[in-house]
């Protein structure tokens, strides 16, 4: 595989797309949330399949974040449906779950990376904690079981492994990044949800994050939703990219042809200002 | 027919201090409490002549369960003779004419601060357990509203996290007190400040156990011969203090929940924790009669 290159995004090679042969493992359907006036999501469909990263891009109130949400079962929208592929489920729109099961569901399927740590990190516990925090959800009760995966997880997110036992507190931005990460691999999810997980840090770490990302993508077939207003991130990461606009979506499909081909005007503004 | 015939006589306070409506709340609070074990049951607390924090959410459950036949001894860490406990017990004597006692087996009613007396409980005997925090998430979750989502969802995983933090970072578990506990398999309490050593004597008891938090406003309970289990990891076994080969140098008894007395000499002294019980100890170990009851753990260790 090519070595990652930000500053020349057109140049990395991309595996050739496994889509459309597979079912979709997440499927959402006309998808509505308000907000008082404010329209949020304005029917989006979105459809995920097995083992690709979807990319969402779009200016800030676009609804992007909003739809991670709704992925991540934190939101329950106006109308829509939503579907998970996972094997022994009976195919149900799990906006009808109720409390628990939304969080059973999350615990089990759902893996998720905030661009803000405090949102996914408990500060005052060790890395390793919070990895095992969502071991423990699931049920988890052995603690040289609960030790050994935290260390797995830890390490597959590239994490050095002598400070697992540190507070989220006392580590750098990208290392709170990648204990998030292993926090949301830990249970092998279905999908990873990864809410601009590299904003606001430098570009050398930055570069790092998304190619610990990229292999864990790469090795484990993880399908990820990957969220952020930073084209190059996107075209580094997306093997689909989805172009949202307030509250819709504008335009969406290969990588390649919506940085090269842009069709609609929006999609072509914003790669034409990022190139 | 007068009114005064219809009346009772004026007298400064209700029987048992508190007033009818206070108990009969209270009574229904402790039924459902009953009912569900485990499970905080928010009530109307009340003032009574004590300061929160010092015993009041006991003390009401005591005036609540008095009758002129109950026999009520008071423990405060143990001893019976604490300022705290002495009022209370008196207190309790003069407003409900109970009889008071410091023997654990005389007693129809013990209400007690962070500890169970060593001489095991009978069916026919209420422990009443003051409780300054009963909210075991507390540490966890600092939302009540989101913990009380929390207990009905059974979501306990954060509590699991407390003990591998303290595993990871002391190589043991460091909770000595208010060890989380799963009361019949659903709710998980805390069972007062007790330490380690009391808690396994909660497990079936065959007495019933009321915990009350006068300040919080919470009562929660333990029925006769119900579970309560330590919350342990699968591979890390639930450990009790190691007292078991301590031994009282005013009683000689050995094996039982003792007070640590430190000496100028940098060695310890150790005495019963449970005052009455080293008293009985004592008391037979000079050769008088003496009737103790059978205790919990026996030669330092539980059934």
């Amino acid at each position: 595989m090519a070595a990652l290159n930000l500053d020349n995004p057109v140049g990395v090679t991309r595996q050739p797309p496994r889509l459309m042969l597979a079912e979709p493992i997440l499927t959402m359907r006309s998808v509505i949330r308000s907000y008082g006036d404010v329209r949020a999501l304005a029917g989006v469909d979105a459809t995920v399949y097995p083992g690709e990263v979807l990319g969402i891009v779009g200016e800030s109130g676009s609804g992007k974040s909003t739809l991670l949400r709704m992925m991540n079962l934190e939101d329950t929208p106006d109308a829509g449906t939503y579907q998970l592929a996972l094997p022994g489920q009976e195919d149900r729109n799990l906006f009808t779950l109720d409390r628990f099961e939304r969080r059973m569901l999350r615990a089990h399927h759902i893996g998720i990376v905030y661009q803000n740590p405090h949102l996914g990190l408990l500060m005052n516990h060790t890395s390793s904690g919070n990895v095992a925090e969502r071991l423990l959800i699931a049920g988890k009760r052995n603690f040289a079981e609960l030790r050994e995966r935290a260390r797995e997880s830890l390490d597959a997110s590239e994490f050095p492994i002598e400070r697992m036992d540190a507070r989220p507190r006392e580590l750098s931005g990208g290392m709170q990044q990648r204990v998030q990460l292993a926090k949301a691999i830990a249970l092998e999810p279905a999908v990873l949800l990864l809410d601009e997980p590299t904003t606001g840090l430098d570009v050398s770490v930055q570069a790092l994050v998304l190619d610990t990302l990229k292999r864990l993508q790469r090795d484990r077939k993880i399908t990820m939703v990957l969220v952020s207003h930073d084209l190059g991130v996107i075209r580094t990461m997306a093997d689909r990219v989805m172009v949202m606009r307030r509250g819709e979506v504008v335009e969406q499909g290969l990588a390649d042809q919506i940085f090269q081909d842009p069709q609609h005007e929006y999609t072509q503004q914003l790669v034409h200002a990022k190139l | 027919m007068t009114l005064q015939e219809l009346t009772r006589p004026w007298t400064a306070f209700n029987y048992g201090f508190l007033d009818e409506s206070a108990k009969r709340e209270l009574r229904r609070r402790i039924l459902k409490a009953i009912a569900v074990p485990g499970y905080q049951v928010p009530y109307a607390s009340r003032e009574v002549p004590i300061a929160r924090g010092w015993g009041t959410g006991g003390l009401q459950v005591t005036l609540t369960l008095l009758k002129p036949t109950s026999v009520v001894k008071v423990i405060d860490q143990g001893a019976d003779d604490s300022v705290n406990a002495s009022s209370i017990r008196k207190f309790v004597g003069r407003v409900g004419g109970a009889v008071e006692t410091e023997d654990t087996q005389a007693a129809t009613i013990i209400q007690s601060r962070h500890r169970i007396p060593e001489e095991k409980l009978r069916e026919d005997q209420i422990l009443v357990l003051q409780v300054p925090n009963p909210e075991p998430l507390r540490p966890v979750q600092p939302d009540m509203s989101v913990a009380r989502e929390m207990h009905g969802d059974a979501d306990y995983g954060q509590l699991w996290l407390i003990l591998y933090e303290q595993l990871v970072r002391s190589g043991r578990i460091m909770q000595g007190s208010s060890y989380p506990s799963m009361v019949n398999g659903r709710h998980v309490m805390t069972p007062s400040p007790i330490p380690r050593w009391d808690v396994p004597k909660l497990n079936k008891a065959g007495h019933l156990t009321i915990l009350s938090a006068g300040r919080e406003k919470r009562i929660f309970a333990v029925p006769p011969y119900t579970s309560v289990e330590p919350l342990v990891f699968d591979d890390v076994p639930y450990r009790v203090e190691d007292h078991q080969d301590k031994t009282c140098y005013r009683s000689n008894a050995t094996g039982y929940f003792m007070n640590e007395l430190p000496q100028d000499d940098g060695s310890s002294l150790y005495e019963l924790s449970d005052s009455h019980f080293g008293v009985k100890n004592i008391q037979k170990s000079e050769g008088e009669t003496v009737a103790i009851g059978e205790t919990w753990y026996k030669n330092g260790r539980m059934d």
